[in-house]
């Protein structure tokens, strides 16, 4: 036992320092004002960035969803693949993302932009010019495809160990693709869901620097609100903590409730 | 209803499935399979009788599997044609055909309890939830798994699993079963068990098995037909009975249980002679001095006092092996040593005198192949 613990303290080291003590700042600042005392104001604020919060929200699962209808099949195909064009589709997946963050969302600036490449390109077939940067659309368009890896990943390292023979047993058993896909990949690939979900979700939902360069500032999300809370003209430490603090509540609970449903499948024996 | 179904069973029973095995349910035709340019399948023919046991035995490679995978419609031949009944079925997909299969890694459904694994193909079918309940139920009888329904399977046992995969197959009321080396994972015990269970699931629902194993005592003991296999060829087809006391060549010899084989000359009808000593034997139909090869059961080798025999040999080892003892025994100017199961031991390093009954003498043609090497193989 003491021995194991041993073991585990460079771990518990890295927790605490990395983990621990920001997560009791975060909270030292949402549960005290500019003098030190004890207060629940900030947590109360969040009454003001409601909607901002519901933005994020609604924005970061509209995005997840996208995720999983683009994702899923693209992991189905790649995990049955042969294993050299599994190579392959998971280069091509992971180049894009070895090229900065920022520099990959500029890039839709100038793609979407009034007279960017989209409308400059519509415009000499005598259409638009559309409004595509500064709406919701954009920014969505700019989660989907910054966080599409991390739905596609999970859930194609779960298909891949998927057996060949299961599929083999349920065409046996009278099975077409329909129903093989129905009622043998889809339950057994929900871990894989279930964790490509969180992975598109939660950095969705906090994000801040895609609604500022694809939502031009008149789409804030909950992100844009507590960055400026602590970088902006106006800091309020306390503030930005409080409603990180609420996103970081809002986040875990919504985790458990698609953890429960993964769980409720595993345990539970009658399907349909 | 039960009662009439009884009976049909057990007059199926009282005429040894004669009136059911009439007719062939599949039909293999000049079926020729190769991966990579490797000949896995050379022009295979093989019928297969309804309600027949019929066991495809062989070494690992010898094309035993791939003919079960093109029978259930997992592997298409590069030529030939399968026929169900009259019907060809090569253009049918697997999960259109009326059979199912037990694979060799049972391939349960993890997600999915006991009950659901069987009502599996049944659920496809749309099938009303009390239909279903009756089938599981039977079905779980047949295997006696009662009680198991709600397990999930990753808590159960090998043999177990092996028993839902079973249930899971017959589940659909196939008419044919194939099954993959379903024992291959389980211990002797609950192997030699399973062997005898499956024999009375199949002689209790009269339909037809199609059985692939590389084991030769499993094919011996189940089966109503065994076909042997090597090199993507038919070696022979027959009753295990035949096949034991007269495999065709050296092969199916040597496959089967363990044999002496020498080199040999027929130097007439019933006249053989090997290890410079002549033997009379009942084999005729060879060319006057035609190489043969001899082949002869460890246990049909009866000791004598060396002075009473032209055929002689040193003791080098004895084995005890439960029933019988094992001696490996020296015999003057043959590679190989020979083999001799007797109930009566032989002290090590003694010379003996050996002599076999004509009957118990096999010739048979020389096998081109290299048998030694092709057992090892498996």
């Amino acid at each position: 036992m003491k021995k194991d613990s041993l073991i585990a303290s460079p771990f518990m080291l890295w927790v605490l320092i990395f983990t621990i003590i920001p997560l009791g700042m975060v909270c030292w600042y949402a549960f005290t004002d500019a003098s030190g005392a004890f207060t629940l104001a900030n947590i109360e604020t969040i009454g003001t960035y409601w909607v901002y919060l519901k933005d994020s929200l609604v924005m970061g699962a509209v995005a997840t969803l996208l995720c999983l209808v683009l994702g899923y099949p693209v992991a189905y195909i790649m995990s049955r693949a042969s294993w050299g064009a599994q190579q392959t589709m998971m280069m091509l997946l992971m180049l894009p993302q070895w090229m900065n963050f920022l520099l990959r969302t500029y890039s839709w600036m100038t793609i979407l932009e009034n007279n960017g490449l989209i409308n400059t390109l519509l415009g000499k077939i005598g259409i638009g010019p559309f409004q595509m940067i500064n709406t919701k659309g954009a920014i969505i368009l700019g989660m989907v495809y910054n966080f599409l890896p991390y739905m596609i990943l999970p859930i194609y390292s779960v298909m891949e160990k998927i057996h060949e023979s299961l599929f083999e047993a349920a065409r046996d058993l009278g099975a077409n693709r329909y129903n093989t896909l129905l009622r043998v990949v889809m339950p057994l690939s929900l871990p894989g869901v279930i964790t490509g979900i969180t992975m598109v979700f939660v950095p969705s939902v906090s994000t801040f620097v895609i609604s500022q360069m694809l939502g031009g500032g008149r789409n804030m999300l909950i992100g844009d609100v507590i960055e400026r809370l602590f970088v902006g003209a106006a800091p309020n430490y306390n503030v930005g903590a409080a409603l990180s603090l609420v996103l970081m509540v809002l986040i875990l609970i919504s985790m458990a409730i698609m953890k429960k449903f993964d769980d409720g499948e595993e345990t539970g024996g009658l399907m349909m | 209803m039960s009662l009439i179904k009884n009976f049909s069973a057990a007059s199926a029973a009282l005429l040894g499935g004669c009136v059911l095995m009439s007719e062939n349910i599949i039909s293999l035709k000049n079926i020729s399979v190769s991966f990579d340019g490797e000949v896995v399948l050379d022009k295979l023919n093989l019928d297969i009788k309804d309600g027949a046991f019929v066991t495809l035995l062989g070494p690992s490679g010898c094309g035993k599997t791939t003919t079960l995978r093109i029978i259930g419609g997992f592997q298409e031949p590069d030529s030939g044609d399968v026929f169900f009944g009259s019907e060809r079925i090569n253009d049918l997909p697997a999960h259109k055909r009326k059979l199912n299969t037990v694979f060799q890694r049972y391939a349960l459904f993890p997600h999915l309890n006991v009950y659901e694994n069987i009502a599996f193909g049944m659920r496809i079918q749309k099938k009303s939830e009390s239909e279903i309940r009756a089938k599981v139920d039977e079905m779980l009888k047949l295997v006696s798994l009662e009680g198991f329904e709600k397990r999930r399977t990753s808590t159960l046992s090998g043999g177990q699993q092996q028993r839902v995969a079973i249930a899971r197959a017959l589940a659909n009321d196939p008419r044919v079963l194939l099954l993959d080396e379903p024992l291959g994972a389980l211990d002797l015990k609950l192997r030699q068990e399973m062997q005898v269970e499956l024999k009375r699931i199949q002689s209790r629902l009269g339909i037809t098995f199609v059985y692939v194993t590389h084991d030769q005592e499993e094919a011996l003991s189940m089966s109503d037909t065994i076909v042997v296999m090597n090199h993507g060829v038919i070696q022979q087809i027959g009753s295990p009975i035949d096949i034991y006391n007269e495999p065709e060549n050296g092969f199916v010899a040597d496959f089967i249980g363990e044999s002496n084989i020498v080199d040999g000359i027929m130097h007439a009808d019933c006249d053989v002679e090997f290890c410079n000593t002549r033997f009379e034997c009942v084999d005729t139909g060879f060319a006057k001095d035609e190489e043969v090869d001899v082949v002869i059961r460890p246990e049909d080798i009866v000791v004598v006092p060396k002075e009473e025999s032209g055929l002689r040999g040193t003791v080098t080892s004895v084995t005890f092996k439960g029933v019988h003892y094992e001696m490996y025994v020296d015999v003057p100017g043959e590679e190989e040593e020979w083999i001799i199961q007797s109930t009566v031991a032989q002290e090590e390093g003694k010379e003996i005198g050996m002599t076999v009954d004509p009957e118990n003498i096999h010739i048979m043609k020389k096998y081109t192949g290299d048998y030694a090497s092709d057992i090892e193989f498996a």
